[in-house]
């Protein structure tokens, strides 16, 4: 039996693709029509915002990882335990939220279903797409978003940000780190080459430099917020080069705090207190301190400020200053010298007497990036793009 | 006449599930209770949130849109004998390369830009899982591990990309590609906040089912999978088959991809490898690689994943609670394969009266076929 030619075209074959085109094209005909009104749902737009005044406040936080990963989740989860206490305050939490459709789903539960007012989705890709589309459809619940991605005019009136100049903390670290040093190198593990971290780098290497101008600091970037693999690659890398003091700028520490540890090296932390994890080499460490900042909106809410009566600000930054930051206690390497010195240091970033990012600024490329007279204070926009490093630094990024 | 004959058999691939997942919600219950929550407590939230009311349907179906496209990557090798599990590599492709079309042709009417985007997508996961099938079939390279390997590349590539030469300058602490415009994001079904994507997976999966139950190209690529020397004896080109079921495969997650830019995110950035690739791997085998099973097990891993938000919430279960669920009932349903024709109740009856009644062949010849020929290329039996 002489078998058929298998793929040439026949009249069957091209009436089933006429038929699987039909599908994608009938049901791409809809879209057309219903992309322009919005999911409004009914029964969804009215949540309980009546407010009643005994009724408590109901705050819900999201994570994107577990609660107790030693970094940027776990700083968040201890600011909230730190308000569940309060009187008329109930928390409800979510950890391990993708930053996918999950997380409009889960704060759309919240809002729904637990009655939500206030959110704090708390990883800076929930912002922009979900955040976004749900503080429309939802205008009377206030969604605070960690991070600086709030714009003024652009965003809705219901959308604030909250962020930490995390960068100063580790001023202060990289001081006691150039003490504790004795070769001068120290080595930054980062996650991604964004203005934020590199912020912090850029910090740690001046504040390093403030106690030995010949001071050094080896970048590598992993390229995830968490590969505890390379990470830990990148500390034995770095410690065989010589490098004695470590940090790093990723979303959870522990692992590179570790590798320190088994090698003999001092290092220092990222985020939460990781004292624990390196009891001998820890020297101190740049800590999230959520707390503060979520009992001082939970206040202003209860007394009756919101975003969207202007009793909130829109940006809602601070440092060292409004304890929006802290460093975690000094561990026992750190001399008293080291210690008077960061202290000193401290206080300086605290009173405002101290910039950071003062000109004549030099890159490790060596072009000027801050002219001589001008300095960056905190908060300037110029800092929140920051895409050099700083002279001292060795490794390049791109930008 | 009979008009179901072979419904004992029918009975038992409906029972088997059914009971393993009763079996694992039992296991989870006991582990609940051990840890000082009350069982039925837990039972009722995970209904609640996962199918007790509207706004928590949507919710599943939801989470469950991605998985069934992304599970038909894994579904239409395995039938063809293959085992590849590059569903996240091809949807992380297919969404970034979805996404630069629609950046580039911003200015494309709505129809003509999605389907543009569509095909940018399909075609990146299809080319992508086809290279893997050729790497098989010309080189003899493990399709498993090569899938697996180059998901890594893909991921790679996709965090090059978006946060090197396709990044928008301005995204500065979420490097991202530059937005899609709104004409082109796909909208929502319309009563309801579930995007299309769930209509191309429903249609998807039933179109891989009508193609690899109806046609002589399925029949083909289940006889390949069933016996592959035996199929290029009878002279069927199994070159020409791996390549084209590995292209339809990835099809299908680049399409995945292509949906959630253009239905969720909006842009492509790292938010793109959300691990539906993997989960749906998953969904595939416990589907058994049946297109059809596998919306159905989507569905209920959508519910899974739906309720995890509410045992969070409500009963302050902490957050792996629900993959111990998951785990469980992916472990019982997959061990429940292994009691299939073993448990008697579900025999076929040896027919003799039958048999002897119609005046057919002799007993001993019907007692040798009673037990009815399997369904080729299915991996499990």
């Amino acid at each position: 039996m002489p078998s058929p030619p298998r793929f040439p075209l026949s009249r069957r074959h091209m009436i089933r693709g006429l038929l699987a085109a039909g599908a994608f094209g009938a049901t791409s005909q809809f879209w057309t029509a219903c992309s322009s009104d919005s999911t409004a749902d009914p029964e969804a737009t009215e949540p309980t915002a009546a407010a009643a005044t005994d009724e408590p406040l109901v705050i819900g936080i999201l994570y994107v990882g577990p609660k107790d990963d030693y970094g940027w989740n776990q700083a968040h989860a201890e600011g909230a335990a730190g308000i569940m206490s309060l009187p008329g305050i109930k928390v409800v939490e979510e950890a391990n939220v993708p930053e996918t459709a999950a997380a409009a789903e889960t704060m759309r539960s919240m809002i729904v279903q637990d009655g939500a007012t206030v959110l704090f989705p708390t990883s800076f890709g929930y912002f922009d797409p979900h955040i976004l589309a749900l503080a429309e459809e939802f205008p009377e619940v206030q969604f605070l978003h960690c991070g600086t991605l709030f714009e003024e005019g652009k965003h809705p009136n219901n959308v604030g940000s909250y962020f930490g100049f995390i960068d100063e903390a580790y001023y202060v670290a990289g001081i006691a780190a150039a003490h504790a040093s004795k070769t001068g190198q120290t080595g930054f593990v980062m996650a991604k080459p964004i203005p934020r971290i590199v912020r912090t780098l850029n910090s740690w290497m001046l504040g390093a430099q403030s106690v030995n101008p010949e001071a050094t600091t080896q970048l590598i970037v992993t390229g995830e917020w968490s590969d505890p693999v390379k990470e830990a690659e990148a500390v034995n890398s770095m410690a065989d080069q010589g490098i004695d003091v470590i940090t790093c700028n990723v979303d959870n520490a522990k692992v590179v705090m570790e590798t320190a540890e088994k090698r003999g090296i001092f290092c220092s932390g990222n985020g939460v207190n990781q004292a624990a994890v390196a009891p001998k080499g820890y020297l101190t460490g740049a800590e999230w301190d959520w707390t503060g900042v979520y009992t001082s909106y939970a206040t202003m809410i209860q007394a009756g400020k919101t975003l969207m009566n202007g009793g909130i600000p829109h940006l809602f930054l601070g440092g060292l200053s409004d304890n929006f930051v802290k460093l975690s206690p000094y561990g026992a390497p750190v001399s008293e010298a080291a210690k008077a010195e960061a202290e000193q240091a401290k206080a300086g970033l605290i009173d405002g007497s101290l910039v950071v990012y003062t000109g004549e600024m030099k890159d490790n490329t060596g072009a000027t990036v801050i002219p001589a007279g001008t300095e960056y204070k905190p908060g300037n926009p110029e800092l929140e793009k920051m895409d050099w490093l700083v002279e001292g630094v060795i490794g390049e990024i791109t930008g | 006449m009979n008009l179901f004959p072979r419904w004992r058999s029918h009975l038992e691939s409906f029972c088997i599930p059914v009971g393993a997942l009763l079996v694992a919600l039992l296991l989870f219950g006991g582990l609940c209770a051990l840890e000082g929550y009350n069982p039925l407590a837990v039972y009722s939230a995970i209904y609640q949130a996962a199918f007790g009311s509207w706004f928590a349907w949507q919710n599943t179906l939801l989470r469950a849109a991605p998985l069934m496209l992304s599970a038909l990557c894994t579904v239409l090798p395995a039938r063809l004998g293959l085992i590849v599990i590059g569903n996240e590599g091809a949807l992380v492709l297919g969404g970034l390369l979805a996404a630069m079309t629609g950046v580039w042709w911003v200015s494309a009417p709505p129809l003509l830009g999605l389907l543009a985007m569509a095909i940018a997508g399909i075609l990146a996961g299809g080319l992508w899982i086809m290279l893997i099938g050729a790497l098989r079939h010309f080189r003899g390279v493990n399709e498993t591990i090569s899938s697996l390997l180059m998901n890594y590349l893909a991921i790679a590539f996709l965090s090059h990309m978006v946060e090197g030469p396709w990044r928008d300058p301005s995204s500065l602490n979420q490097p991202s590609t530059f937005p899609l415009p709104d004409a082109l994001q796909l909208g929502n079904l319309p009563p309801s906040r579930i995007h299309y994507g769930l209509l191309y997976g429903l249609v998807a999966c039933a179109i891989a089912h009508l193609l690899i139950q109806r046609t002589t190209f399925g029949f083909a690529v289940r006889t390949v999978g069933g016996n592959r020397r035996a199929a290029r004896i009878v002279g069927l080109a199994t070159g020409k088959l791996t390549l084209a079921i590995c292209f339809l495969a990835g099809s299908c997650a680049g399409l995945a991809g292509m949906v959630e830019v253009a239905a969720v995110h909006g842009r492509a950035n790292g938010a793109l490898n959300a691990n539906y690739g993997y989960s749906s791997i998953l969904v595939a085998f416990v589907a058994k690689q049946n297109p059809l099973t596998v919306i159905l097990v989507a569905i209920l891993l959508g519910g899974i994943l739906a309720s995890g938000s509410l045992l969070q919430r409500a009963l302050e279960m902490p957050d792996a609670t629900v993959m111990v669920l998951q785990g469980l009932i992916f472990l019982v349903i997959l061990y429940s394969e292994s009691l299939y024709d073993r448990l008697p109740w579900f025999r076929e009856p040896p027919q003799l009266e039958d048999e002897a009644a119609r005046g057919m062949p002799p007993p001993v010849l019907a007692a040798a076929t009673a037990k009815p020929p399997l369904p080729s290329g299915d991996l499990h039996r």
